[in-house]
Parts: structure tokens; sequence; C-alpha cells
């Protein structure tokens, strides 16, 4: 790393680690240095990487796994029970509830706003009763480990805007996302894979045109190595982790050898520290060309476990198989696993079956992740959350006049679940009107959800601050307060 | 009551009496900054307290401090306060001021707590040289720094150090071995100046000088975002080289970029210039409101322009008074009014294909064409076939009407009954009652009628082609233009629909004014950046050159100049290299010409345990900067090195290596188009990276610590991980390089030493030193063992990349050698810009 990128804290580290060597170096010469140095020591020393003073409290979550469902989860149709939809099936929703929403500019024209009830019926579930839709029983079996959260909102009206808020503070690309933020702030706690992966997967017809950017797992601003790494369904999992043909691991370990030992030889002549920093990424490079298949061979995993996940979880890209690909990062210490799945953006196809499979696909690998953390005992510090980036409209969308088939995007109230990590068990938090459009209790806006994210890491989310473009820049742009009404 | 001093604040007390006086530049206004403008500075409408500390004369009337009298200032009782209620800053700022920050605002105080204006705003005015025997005012400047700190310049760097570190810092690419060996046998007096003129005069230059353009204007080849359709901009990239390797003037040439279409006589060439304003995002999703999105472009352009020349981001002037520039939402909006004269919608829409498909290009206006010699002549030659059949036109009309009027189809067009009666076939029709029937065959009748007549499908099948090849094949440029003059307003908070006063265009009112006659537009605004009382131009593109050439600017915040800025390492030597760049000419390449030939420049890179101690961060130059090549520039190294490198500048970018199906991420989720990667073939697989595609969803994924081209990006962070060590090992553009290096290496030498010899100093610019020839041979006899074990996997390898390999050679040592070059292009040494 060069000092260029880093921010006054990394500096201070780096310094820190600088004056060792400068006090060292004028005692005994570089080029002796470079001998009495074991290979790594120096990138051990900074190996987790973590600011001063962070986290600015115990946290009760390490790691994170985002469950991202992109295009926008109806939350009528599965979290939050609307009778009155039904009651009033076919009439409009009152002017009086809908005020001036913003919506997007494919209802925003409509003069009907006719009540679409739930697809399918609800039931209570475990001992906590939470209430979800039948189209979701696997979610059921797990409800006394989550907490559901049905007062989400958000200002964007369309996807990606929607997703790049939650990711990173602002509907506009550019800013450092999350996982970045807390690879920055929290460091790694592994050598060996990223601190911050990215897996994505569409549903089973890839049914609507939900993109997953880069920008949603951005460095932004900050350095580059916190950028999310995209593990790949085809070819190499990580980019050019695989040797070339023709290389075998042993004749790389040769060939590295003698790399290393010319690359020492000239630190000896220039005194460079950051020589010992790029000999050290070289042998983490190794390391993971290691690691990472390791990380995708089920072979250890049992029968039962693969089971749990689903049908899908042997077949590379699904969603199923990167729920397992999760648990197996989050075993390895890897701080923030961001999965990706799309097909939730039911204009036109809620009601013809494709909900149900959406419902499917995702409902058993979810909940067997949330499962199978606990039974390793991972639950209690790694945080899952499952949502999107909005809600849908509780009125029904006739798309280019083929009847009322599906539901508009919906900003203004809908519902997220979150597990493990210190947040509130068998819980339900926020409350929304008679019709799922407006928050009636305990709001939760997208930048108070990941102030809450934050605090559960044990970070004061206005307090993790990168100095760019001569303003105090932070995940949470200038809002957010985090909800103690989920925390454990 | 006052808190007692600390015994080490007594010792800081101690220490300072025989100190300089603090400075409010230097010293306080940091402080005051970072700690309190936040709620006490110029933001108004945040201000709490009403109180202002950023100006003397409001401090002084909220009784902020006493001059001369700090234990009677209100601000040092608070900053020592223990209540919590009374503290400053408050507890939940998360800000704290430290004990010796204390006792310099106290300092200050007792001095009469005198205010300076930003050194920044305020015009440079060239600086005295220090006269220390330096012949070179760089020198001079960076010399005087050193001697304060106890520390002198290094010695020069090794002739071949020197060539390869200017001729990657000039052009991106490594010297050949010829050109070394030409340098350091040169023994005239002015050898190394005509290395610099060589280089600067290379057509290569313009290349290496384009990238911080391309990351500042956020350039890719498509627009962001669902459908993620491509773009023409590259026309612009190939006006910038262009214009970078004529030296056209800084001031023409931002004159250009950002106003070319108002100059008198505006050609195309300035046209496409302005095009460096439209290269941001377009967001094409469905549902999306296309007036929102075009605020959001516009809200990316004031950030844009204004990074760029101001050095200083205004964009939280969006929604309110900037918290520490005095930088006001008028002023915000005033700017932007200059750039909402587009006819735009705001979200890009595509056009047809000579198929029939819609094209993969996706655009919004205003557009100028820009087709290639060829191009145009294809062109005309379209509209000439179109033109020869459509001229017929009416004449094959007439006649299918007279066949209708001879057989009408009455179920085509529901025939009106009045009609109906004059079509009876001895009806006697006057001119009238034909027109009537015409009319009606036309708009009715004849849009079905005319796809089964062979004339029609003939004209509709020429136009088509034409349609497609404007569609899809013909380059246009989205630049700017004032053809759709708008109202702009004050918008509340930044929201696109809470409009406020109506604003014009203005320059920020901190700034020197825009003169009376100038023109309130963007010309007005560009000829202003120029005028010679402008505090801000001049200073912010000569820092941004040091940093390419030194890897920090002498300001290191190099995007922004503003209050909260870094302080510069050398301010005088900055301030006299702004004169100096505005005073000859904003010549680009007469500055360069300048810092490169300093003594500065030319230091060796060896860290003395004296300089590390005194100057750990190399802030003050006591040695020349190493640092890792931006990763664009990597790859043209190995394929220069390798000698793949396909000299062709410019054109429609290219497919090279990637990983297969790069853009996958978006191919798996929609069916909307086709996102399969069309690896080039031939030539274009070995183009400078300048000229690889550039998808802004997906980036090219050997492209690393780049911009991610989403936002305007003036500095990017170099930074060291494990995926781009696998990159430069792994990518087969590093492989294929490396075994076309052994394969000249081979045919070079008939020995191992020189066969690793000759490949080193392809690289790296030198012969191999000290223990470095051994352990390369050891490192090449470890990889002899390894293929002389393993015929077919020795085969394997040097079947990488597209390229033949040379059968003739024999494989083993083919492929040891090719692992040997591997290992050469990773060095560190031959990573890094020494």
């Amino acid at each position: 790393m060069h000092p260029r990128d880093l921010s006054p804290d990394e500096v201070r580290l780096s310094l820190t680690r600088r004056s060792f060597l400068s006090a060292s170096v004028q005692g005994v010469g570089a080029a002796a240095l470079a001998s009495l140095l074991s290979r790594d020591l120096l990138a051990k020393a900074t190996a987790s990487g973590a600011m001063p003073g962070l986290p600015h409290f115990a946290p009760k979550a390490k790691r994170m796994i985002c469950l991202w469902q992109g295009g926008g989860p109806s939350h009528v149709d599965l979290f939050d029970h609307k009778p009155t939809l039904q009651k009033m099936a076919g009439q409009d929703i009152p002017a009086s509830v809908r005020g001036d929403t913003r919506l997007s500019t494919m209802s925003s024209g409509y003069s009907k706003w006719p009540c679409t009830p739930a697809i399918a019926p609800f039931a209570r579930y475990g001992k906590s009763g939470l209430e979800m839709s039948t189209m979701l029983p696997y979610t059921g079996s797990i409800a006394d480990d989550i907490c559901v959260v049905r007062s989400m909102n958000t200002e964007a009206v369309n996807h990606a805007p929607g997703v790049t808020f939650f990711m990173t503070g602002s509907q506009i690309p550019g800013r450092p996302a999350m996982g970045a933020w807390l690879s920055y702030g929290l460091g790694s706690m592994t050598e060996d894979l990223p601190a911050y992966v990215v897996m994505t997967s569409a549903d089973r017809n890839r049914t609507c045109g939900q993109l997953f950017f880069e920008h949603y797992w951005s460095n932004g601003f900050l350095p580059g190595r916190h950028q999310g790494v995209r593990f790949r369904g085809v070819g190499d999992p990580v980019p050019y982790v695989g040797n070339p043909p023709g290389v075998s691991r042993e004749a790389r370990r040769a060939m590295l050898d003698g790399l290393q030992d010319i690359n020492r030889e000239h630190f000896g002549l220039t005194g460079d520290p950051e020589i010992e920093t790029r000999i050290s990424q070289y042998e983490m490079a190794f390391r993971m060309q290691a690691s990472v298949p390791g990380l995708l061979d089920f072979s250890d995993e049992p029968k039962s476990v693969l089971e749990m996940y689903g049908p899908d979880v042997l077949t590379p890209g699904t969603f199923a198989n990167n729920c397992l690909i999760a648990r197996r990062l989050a075993e390895r210490g890897v701080r923030f696993t961001q999965l990706m799945h799309s097909g939730w953006d039911q204009h036109n196809n809620l009601t013809t079956g494709q909900l149900a499979v959406q419902c499917k696909d995702t409902d058993q690998p979810s909940a067997a992740l949330v499962k199978d953390l606990k039974q390793r005992g991972l639950l209690d510090d790694t945080l899952v959350v499952w949502g999107g980036e909005f809600g849908r409209t509780p009125f029904g969308q006739n798309q280019q006049g083929q009847g009322y088939k599906g539901r508009d995007h919906f900003g203004r109230a809908y519902s997220w679940w979150l597990a493990g990590g210190g947040v509130k068990a068998g819980h339900q938090y926020g409350h929304t009107d008679d019709f799922g459009w407006n928050i009636t209790k305990d709001p939760v806006h997208v930048h108070d959800m990941q102030a809450t994210i934050m605090r559960l890491f044990g970070i004061n989310h206005e307090a993790l601050t990168f100095r760019y473009q001569g303003r105090q820049f932070r995940l949470t742009d200038v809002h957010g307060h985090a909800v103690k009404g989920i925390l454990a | 009551m006052m808190a007692r001093p600390s015994t080490a604040l007594l010792c800081l007390l101690a220490a300072s009496a025989s100190a300089k006086p603090v400075d409010y530049n230097d010293d306080v206004r940091p402080i005051l900054s970072e700690n309190c403008f936040y709620c006490h500075g110029p933001d108004g409408n945040k201000r709490k307290a009403d109180l202002r500390l950023d100006v003397r004369a409001d401090a002084l009337a909220g009784k902020a401090f006493v001059p001369g009298d700090p234990d009677a200032s209100e601000l040092v009782k608070r900053l020592l306060s223990k209540d919590p209620e009374e503290v400053m800053p408050p507890p939940e700022s998360h800000r704290k001021v430290s004990p010796e920050q204390r006792e310099t605002l106290r300092r200050w105080i007792a001095e009469g707590a005198q205010y300076r204006e930003h050194w920044a705003f305020v015009a440079p005015v060239r600086p005295a040289v220090p006269a220390n025997g330096e012949k070179q005012p760089v020198d001079a400047f960076v010399a005087e720094r050193l001697a304060q700190a106890g520390l002198r310049l290094s010695p020069e760097a090794s002739r071949e150090t020197l060539l390869r570190r200017l001729s990657l810092d000039l052009t991106g690419l490594p010297p050949t071995p010829e050109e070394t060996a030409a340098f350091v046998a040169d023994r005239s007096p002015d050898a190394y100046e005509k290395q610099v003129d060589r280089l600067l005069a290379s057509p290569h230059y313009g290349e290496r000088m384009a990238l911080p353009w391309l990351d500042a204007s956020r350039y890719a080849d498509s627009n962001g975002f669902q459908q993620d359709g491509d773009t023409f901009q590259w026309v612009w990239r190939d006006w910038l080289v262009r214009n970078l390797n004529a030296d056209k003037p800084f001031d023409r040439l931002s004159t250009e970029m950002l106003a070319g279409d108002l100059l008198p006589g505006a050609g195309l060439d300035e046209k496409i210039a302005t095009a460096f304003v439209r290269n941001h995002i377009l967001n094409g999703e469905g549902g999306n409101i296309a007036e929102e999105q075009r605020f959001n472009n516009l809200f990316d352009r004031v950030e844009t322009t204004t990074t760029t020349w101001l050095g200083m981001t205004v964009a939280c002037a969006q929604c309110h008074d900037h918290k520490y520039d005095p930088v006001t939402q008028k002023d915000y909006y005033g700017w932007l009014d200059a750039f909402n004269r587009v006819k735009e919608r705001g979200t890009p829409s595509g056009g047809p294909t000579q198929n029939g498909g819609r094209s993969r290009f996706r655009l919004d206006g205003t557009m100028v064409d820009a087709p290639s010699p060829e191009q145009a002549t294809e062109l005309a030659r379209l509209q000439a076939d179109f033109d020869a059949l459509n001229k017929d036109f009416f004449t094959h009309q007439n006649a299918a009407f007279e066949a209708w009027l001879a057989k009408p189809t009455k179920d085509k067009g529901m025939l009106p009954k009045e009609l109906e009666a004059l079509l009876a076939p001895d009806v006697k029709r006057n001119a009238a009652q034909t027109k009537k029937l015409h009319d009606h065959y036309v708009k009715n009748v004849f849009p079905e009628d005319r796809k089964g007549i062979a004339a029609f499908k003939k004209i509709d099948r020429a136009r088509q082609l034409l349609d497609g090849y404007r569609g899809d094949v013909l380059p246009r440029v989205m630049v700017m233009s004032d053809d759709q003059p708008r109202e702009s307003h004050v918008l509340d908070r930044g929201a696109y629909l809470a409009k406020k006063d109506k604003v014009t265009f203005d320059t920020p009112a901190f700034l020197p004014p825009l003169p009376k006659d100038a023109p309130r537009n963007r010309l007005g605004l560009a000829q202003w950046l120029f005028r010679p009382e402008h505090p801000l131009t001049a200073r912010v593109q000569v820092n941004r050159q040091w940093q390419l050439l030194f890897g920090h600017g002498i300001v290191r915040t190099s995007e922004d100049l503003g209050v909260q800025a870094d302080r510069p390492t050398h301010p005088e030597l900055l301030d006299w290299l702004a004169v100096e760049f505005r005073e000859s000419g904003w010549s680009l390449k007469r500055l360069q010409r300048l810092i490169v030939t300093s003594r500065t420049y030319r230091q060796s890179n060896q860290v003395t345990p004296k300089a590390l101690a005194k100057d750990p961060d190399n802030r003050l130059l006591s040695r020349a900067p190493r640092f890792r090549l931006p990763s664009p520039l990597l790859r043209d190294v190995a394929l220069r090195a390798s000698g793949l490198l396909a000299p062709k500048m410019g054109g429609a970018p290219v497919y090279p290596y990637l990983p297969a199906n790069p853009w996958e991420s978006l191919a798996i989720v929609t069916k909307e188009r086709d996102f399969s990667y069309p690896t080039s073939q031939g030539e274009d697989l070995y183009r400078r990276s300048i000229y690889t595609f550039w998808r802004r969803t997906v980036a090219p994924v050997n492209m690393f610590d780049t911009s991610a081209r989403q936002t305007c990006r003036v500095r990017t962070a170099v930074t060291s991980s494990p995926l781009h060590a696998l990159t430069t090992l792994n990518d087969p553009t590093w492989v294929e390089a490396s075994r076309r290096l052994a394969e000249l290496a081979m045919k070079a030498s008939a020995d191992d030493a020189g066969r690793l010899a000759f490949a080193f100093r392809r690289v790296l610019g030198r012969a191999p030193e000290g223990r470095e020839p051994a352990l390369l041979l050891k490192l090449l006899e470890g990889q002899r063992k390894a293929y002389a074990a393993d015929a077919k996997a020795a085969e394997s390898l040097l079947a990488v990349g597209a390229g033949e390999r040379d059968r003739a050679l024999p494989a083993t040592e083919h492929a040891a050698l090719t692992a040997a070059c591997l290992a050469v292009f990773n060095l560190d040494a031959a990573l890094t810009r020494e």
C-alpha cells in the first residue's frame, strides 16, 4: 500500500510501522534488516488492519451475510398481512391513505388503485407466532430466530438507485459500499480470503432485467483493497485465482521463491518498506489460490447439510449454492458476504406462478443458512439480513392493459428480516396501516438500518468516517439512527 | 473556573516561547475548520447560537474571543470546560481538540487573533526563488526546504533508472534496450534534455497523459445501469490524445472541453471536445423519472467541472451552503445553470440496426455525427441508394392508388360510406372527389398496401439500411449545447421538484467576479477560469501535474484545495510554478519539461537512514518517490517489453483478454440484450490499455486501483492486494507476453545468463546486478526442472494466448524461460516506477 491512499488513521498506523523500521534501520542498516525480518513479520503487524479506536464498543456481530433480494419483494404478499386488502379487493385504496406518495412513472399516472389481496394465505409460525405467507414455510421454521421489520422505508422509486442507496447510503453511484466500510473500519479476519465477497444469482427464468453493478460493492473513495471481490459462478470463482495452464502449484511455488529472493535483495538495496508489503501480498495470493478451491469443494459437507439447502445446492450460480458458500466463507473469517439474487420485480407475474417459484427457490436456502450457522454456533456473531430495495404497491398493476397481474415498486413501507449477530429473535418491529401503505409505528429508514448494522458491529455510524474532497464522509451520509428496538 | 494548565501544557508553553508567531492559515484554520465550522461556519441555515467563527468580525461580534486575552475568551473557556453542556466541540460531534491544538488557539488569541484568507483563494504571486546555488527554480525551492530539515537532494539516479522513470512517466512505456544504450552512451551535456524532448514528442505521450483526464471525465464506453447501452464517446478520447500530443495550451484545451461549441466558428472538433462534460452515467432503467435523472446528470456536471478546474467539490452546496468553504447554494445552482441548456431527456434511448433489431447503443441528445472518411462515404452511398429509389416514391404511390381504384379492397382501412359510393366501377369522379379518395388511400390503405409492392419493399429496405447505419454504426458523440435554455432554480435540499429562487449563471461569489462583458454561459465560465487573477485554476493543474510525476501533489488532497485541504508541502514552489505556467502560455509540455529536468526529479530513490528518519513519508522530497505503476500501464509495459504491443492509435474500443464471460453478471440476469464479450482478434488483443472497452457497470477486471468511472476522480489510490498479484501472475496477457519475451531472449542469446539479462533489460531497463544474476539463474533452473519432468505442462503453458509459439524452440527450455520471464514481470522493481 502506498501512503497516498491512506486516511489519517491509516497514516498513523503506517507511520508506527515505518518508525519501527526507521529506528531499526538506523541501528543495523537496511540490508541487514532485510534478513533479520521474517518474511511476513511486517504484514502480520497490521494483518487485521482495523482502524485505531474501532470497534467503538463491544461488537455483537463479527461478520455479516446479506441475502439481497433484488427487484423488491412484495411485503403485502410475504411478511405484512393485510386482511383489509382482501375485504376491499378491487376497490380503490382511499386517497387519504395514498396521499402524495412518490411512485415510479409506471404507476404514478394511474387513475385506479384497486386493493389487491395477498396471493396466498398467511399463517403464524413458531413460538413467537410471527405471521408470514404460507409460501415461506422454511422461513416460518426459523421464525423464532429472526426479527421481521415491517417498517422499512426508502425514497428510491427505482431499482438501481434503491440498491445503491442501501449499499452505499446514496442513490447516486460512487460511494463506498457497506462491506467496504466494514473492511476499512474493522479490517480482515482472514489472510487467505478477501474480507468482502460478493456472489450473484438470478431467478429461475430470468424474468426481470435487474442487473448487478459493480458499484453495489465498490470501495468508492476508500482504498482499492476494500472493494468487494465477486466470486463468479463460471470459470475461476475469483478472477485469475487459477494458475495458467501448465503451471503446477509446485512450479509456481518455486517461481515465487525465486521472485521473492530477488525482491528481498532489492529491498536490501533500496530500503523501501513497500517491497515487504509486496512480498507478503504475493504470499497471500499464493495461499488464496489454495483456499478458494477448498472453499468450493463441498465433499466435506454431510448429506444432511446439503439436503437442508435444497435441490439446487450443488448447481453453481444458484442462490442455494451461494448460501452454502456464504456459510463456508463465514467459517473462514470473511467479514462481509453479499449475496445478490434477482427476480422479485413482479410487475406482471405475481399471479402467474413466478412468485411461488421464486419463494420456493429462496425460502429453503435462506432458512437453511440460518439453521446451519446456528447449529455450528456461528449465528450468535453472524448477522444475516434478508430484503430488497423496496416493497410492492398494495394496489395491483395492470401493465400494458394485460390485467392486474402484478404490483409496482413501493418504497414507502416494506419488510425485511434479520437474524443472529445481536438481533432480537422471534420479534417483529414496526407497523403499517391496514393497507400496508403508511408506516404507523417505528419507521426504519434505509439509513437507520445501516446505522443499526454498524451498531451491531460495535461501530458508531457517525464516527466511522473518511476524509475525501474536504469533508468527512460516512455510510449514513448525514442521517440515520441505530434502532434500539431490534437489538437483543 | 479555568482549569489549571497541565505539566505537559506548561512544557509546551515553554517550548513555544521562542517559536514563530502562530499563523492562521497554517496553524489555526485547520483546527477551527475541522472542529468548529460545521456549526459555526459558512452555512447560515445550520449555524448554531448565531455564532460564526470563519469571519473575524462575526466572531468578534459574537464575543467568541478577546484578542490579546485568551483567559477572557469564551472560545478558550468552552474548549477547556468539563461541563458536557458547555464544552466545545460537543461530545456528540465526535470531534476532539487536542491539548496542543488548544494551546495553539490560546497563543493565537494572545497574539491578537488575526485572520488570513485561505491561501488558495488568493491569486498566486510569483515568489522570489531562494538563492541557494541551485540553478533550477524547482530545485531551489525543494533544496531550501530540505536544508531546513538538515537534508539535501539525493544524488542523481543511474541513467538506466532515469530513462525508465522518464519514459514511463511521459509515455507510459518502458524504454527499449537500444534507447537506454544510446542514452548511456551519450556524453553530450544535454543528453538528458534530448531524451526529454524525444519523449515529449512521442505519439505515446498523449496516450499516457490522457489517462488522468479519462478518470476526471468519468469516461466509459457505456452508460451504466440497466441495458448499459454502448456509446461513441471514444471519439472524444481520440480528440484528447491528439490535442495533448499537439500540446494545445491548457487554457484553450480547457475552454474547448467546457465550451468548444460556443466558440466563434466552432467546428466539429470543438463540439466533440465538450463530450468531456457529457461522459457521465446515464440511467436508462424502465420506470425512472427522466427529469430526476437529468438533474442527477446536471449535479454530476457541476461536480466534475468544479473538481477538475477549481480543485474543489461544491457538492455539499447542492443541499445547503457549504460547511467549510465559502460556497453557497446560490453559487452552486448559478454554476449549474450554465450546464442546464442541453436539449436532452435525461435518459438514453436506442436506435435501430440494419437488421431491424434494436441497437446496442443508447444515447441522449445533443449529439454530433463524427464519421470517419470511410463511414462518411458509406453513409453517403446508403443515402444515395435510398434517394435514388425514393425519388420515384410518389410515382409508385400513385400507381398503387390507381391499382386500388381499379380493385378496391374494402376490408382495408374501414371505408366511409360516402367514399364507398365513389368507388363504384362506373362512377365519374371530379378532382376533389379523387383527392378525397387519394387522401383516404394514403392514410389508411397504403401503409398495409406498400408491404406487398416490390418498389416499396426496395425503398423500405434502403431506408432500413440507412437508418440502421445511422443507429448502429455512425459514431454520434454526446456533446454540450445551449440549444434548450431553461430556467434554473435553487433546489431545496437538492430535490429536483423543490424549486426555490430563480438563478442565472454566475461564478461563485468568493472568487473573482465574472467580468461585466463576459458571456453569461459556459464560454464565459471558461474564460473566467483563465483570468490572471484567478487563484485556483493554475495551482490546481500544476498540482495535478506534480502528482503525475511524483505520485503526490504538492497539495496531497489534489481533489480539494479548499479550506479543508492538506497544507502544501512546498507552497512557494506551487505558486511559482502556477505563475510560470500561466505566464508562459499554459503549455503543459513546457511545465512538465521544467519539472522533469530538475535535480529533484532526477534524484536517486535510495532510502538512507537519515532521510527515513527526518522525512519518513518523503514529503520533503529527499529522494525520488517509488510507486507502483497504474494498472493500465502495467499491462502496456508487458506488451511493449515482449514486442506484442500493437502501435495502432485511436478508434473504436477493443476487447482484449479477460476471464471468460466478464459481463456474465449482466448477462445472467437479463435477456434484453446480448452481453457476451466479443473478444478481439489479431492486433486488437495487443493495443494499449487506453483502448480497452470500458463497460461502466463491469470495469475490465485486470485494471485495478483505477477510478470506477462513476464520478469524477482526480486522485486514485495505489493499493496492494493479493488480487493484483494474481492478475499479473495469471492473466493470459502477462503469460503470453512472457512466452514472447522468452522467445526473443532465446533468439538473442545462446546461454541462460544472456537470455535472462536480455529479458530483464527489456522489462526493467537495466541489466541485473549484484546477486540478481545468480538468483535469476537459480529461478530458471528450478523451472527447468519442473518442465523437464512434465513435457505436457510445458506444451500447455506455451499454448496460452492467441499468438502461435515458435515451434522451432525446444518446449522445455521455452516453458522454463517463460516462467522466469513471468517472474521478471512480477518483480517489485518491474511493477514499480523507480
